[in-house]
């Protein structure tokens, strides 16, 4: 841990604080960053040991009679200061079985579908995959279990595409699997960070969790569906 | 100055930077949800003083509702003789599991008592006292997946709660009449319902259920009323959750003091 003094003023954000200290005492401080305006998902941190984007963390939120704690995202290895290697994030994303249309509706080939089928997975669209909710799940960040489990953005993901009204594809036994849906336990830490207020347990994994629990856990449903087979 | 470079380790059990009183939250869960273990497993465990007839009142606690076995009021009369007396029974321990099990393994709940009594984590961001994990993918906890039959057995003990409601509006006087009326009992028996109800109707299988399993749900108008109604319950989930649990166990205690005469019932109407 470094210590850096910086001279702060009004409307400061924590970003505004490292770029500066950048400027003024530390020029190979390695920092990402990008829009400024939480729309980027680049300079996520923990601030005060929470999981925050650094240009979304006012410093007059913070305690200030103590100095404010900086580091980088717990969850993925570290390669310089502030900085982590993001990219296992991106690997995960491709085992993610794709978007998989009906038929289209109309001779001209496009779809037909109401706003409000497609209202629950605008929610998850608005994902700026800051990997906040990945650096703060505890199945991640302390369990290191990443080979078994995608971790709370993909399983958004994966729930804006097994909830899309016109896909047709069926991703609940890999969820079950291979992506480890139930590592998770609720904790709604996820939730909790997401800048862009995702209720990502309640809309998105408590949902695939039921879907999943139709598919391989209730023998009702089980029962249900080889009548209709039948 | 020292040099740049980060090395993380693995924090160890309640080691966070986390400067907030992080550690209030799961205690408060802990004191809360232990307290209402103990209690509710004493008094299941009385067996007596869980029905309150002075007054001409009726009211019966909800941690005894339905009374299937063991009085003469109860569905299937007296306490059979073939229970071995060294047996403990109690009317409750036939029904208590129900709504037990189905906070047990609700969503809610599991996140809070996950957090609170087994530190897993402890909250978030702050380190944990085991390196193993499981988490529900495997036994024990994949039996959380049985959480939508406890729903269903709980809507059916909200029906019978209901009906003790309307049992207490009704008041036996010395001559035999019954009359319509309203004590402190009857509010709270139905505060009871209201709050059970609220927690119950918005739970996340139930949700599920009754529509959230459909991609399109706008072909199906009703089914998307019903599934924007609990919704709407869903997101006052953790608050229904406290609230239910405080009121069920005041119910209990208000019917047991009452019935055992420390306390008196007031009658309104």
């Amino acid at each position: 841990m470094v210590n850096y003094t910086t001279e702060i003023s009004e409307g400061m954000v924590v970003l505004d604080a490292v770029l500066q200290i950048q400027a003024e005492s530390a020029g190979d401080l390695a920092c990402r960053w990008n829009c400024k305006a939480g729309k980027c998902g680049s300079c996520s941190a923990e601030i005060n040991g929470k999981p925050k984007l650094m240009c979304m963390t006012r410093l007059n939120t913070l305690l200030m009679d103590e100095p404010v704690t900086i580091e980088p995202m717990r969850a993925f290895p570290p390669i310089k200061d502030l900085i982590t290697d993001v990219s296992w994030n991106f690997e995960v994303k491709k085992r993610i079985k794709k978007f998989k249309p009906r038929p289209p509706d109309a001779p001209d080939g496009t779809w037909r579908m109401y706003q409000e089928d497609i209202d629950r997975v605008q929610e998850f669209r608005k994902c700026i995959e800051c990997f906040l909710c990945q650096d703060v799940c505890h199945v991640l960040r302390d369990h290191e279990k990443h080979a078994d489990f995608i971790g709370p953005r993909f399983l958004v993901y994966a729930a804006a595409l097994e909830m899309h009204p016109l896909d047709t594809e069926d991703r609940l036994g890999e969820l079950k699997d291979a992506h480890g849906l139930g590592y998770c336990n609720i904790t709604k830490c996820c939730t909790k960070v997401c800048p862009e207020n995702i209720t990502i347990t309640d809309n998105a994994i408590i949902p695939l969790k039921e879907r999943v629990v139709d598919e391989f856990y209730d023998p009702f449903k089980k029962l249900v569906k080889l009548f209709r087979k039948k | 100055m020292a040099s740049n470079l980060v090395s993380i380790t693995r924090r160890s059990a309640g080691q966070t930077m986390r400067k907030d009183l992080w550690w209030v939250t799961p205690l408060v869960t802990f004191l809360g949800l232990g307290a209402f273990v103990v209690y509710s497993t004493w008094a299941a465990f009385q067996g007596e003083h869980y029905r309150f007839i002075g007054n001409g009142a009726n009211y019966l606690s909800p941690f005894y509702s339905p009374e299937v076995l063991g009085s003469a009021t109860a569905f299937f009369g007296e306490k059979p003789g073939w229970i071995p007396e060294w047996l403990p029974f109690s009317p409750a321990f036939l029904i208590l599991w129900g709504p037990g099990g189905f906070r047990l393994t609700c969503y809610y709940y599991r996140g809070a008592y996950y957090k609170a009594f087994w530190a897993d984590p402890p909250a978030c961001s702050v380190g944990e006292p085991r390196h193993s994990y499981r988490g529900e993918n495997s036994f024990p906890l994949i039996l959380q997946n049985i959480h939508r039959y406890f729903m269903y057995l709980a809507v059916i003990f909200i029906l019978f709660l209901a009906h003790d409601v309307y049992e207490a509006l009704w008041f036996t006087d010395a001559a035999g009449n019954t009359t319509f009326g309203i004590g402190v009992g009857t509010i709270i028996l139905a505060a009871n319902v209201f709050f059970l109800g609220g927690y119950t109707f918005g739970c996340h299988s139930l949700r599920h259920l009754i529509g959230g399993w459909r991609d399109e749900l706008s072909k199906k108008p009703i089914q998307m009323s019903a599934y924007n109604c609990v919704t709407c319950l869903n997101r006052r989930h953790m608050l229904f959750a406290w609230l239910s649990l405080f009121v069920v166990g005041f119910s209990d205690i208000y019917v047991r003091l009452c019935s055992m005469g420390i306390w008196t019932d007031w009658r309104i109407i």
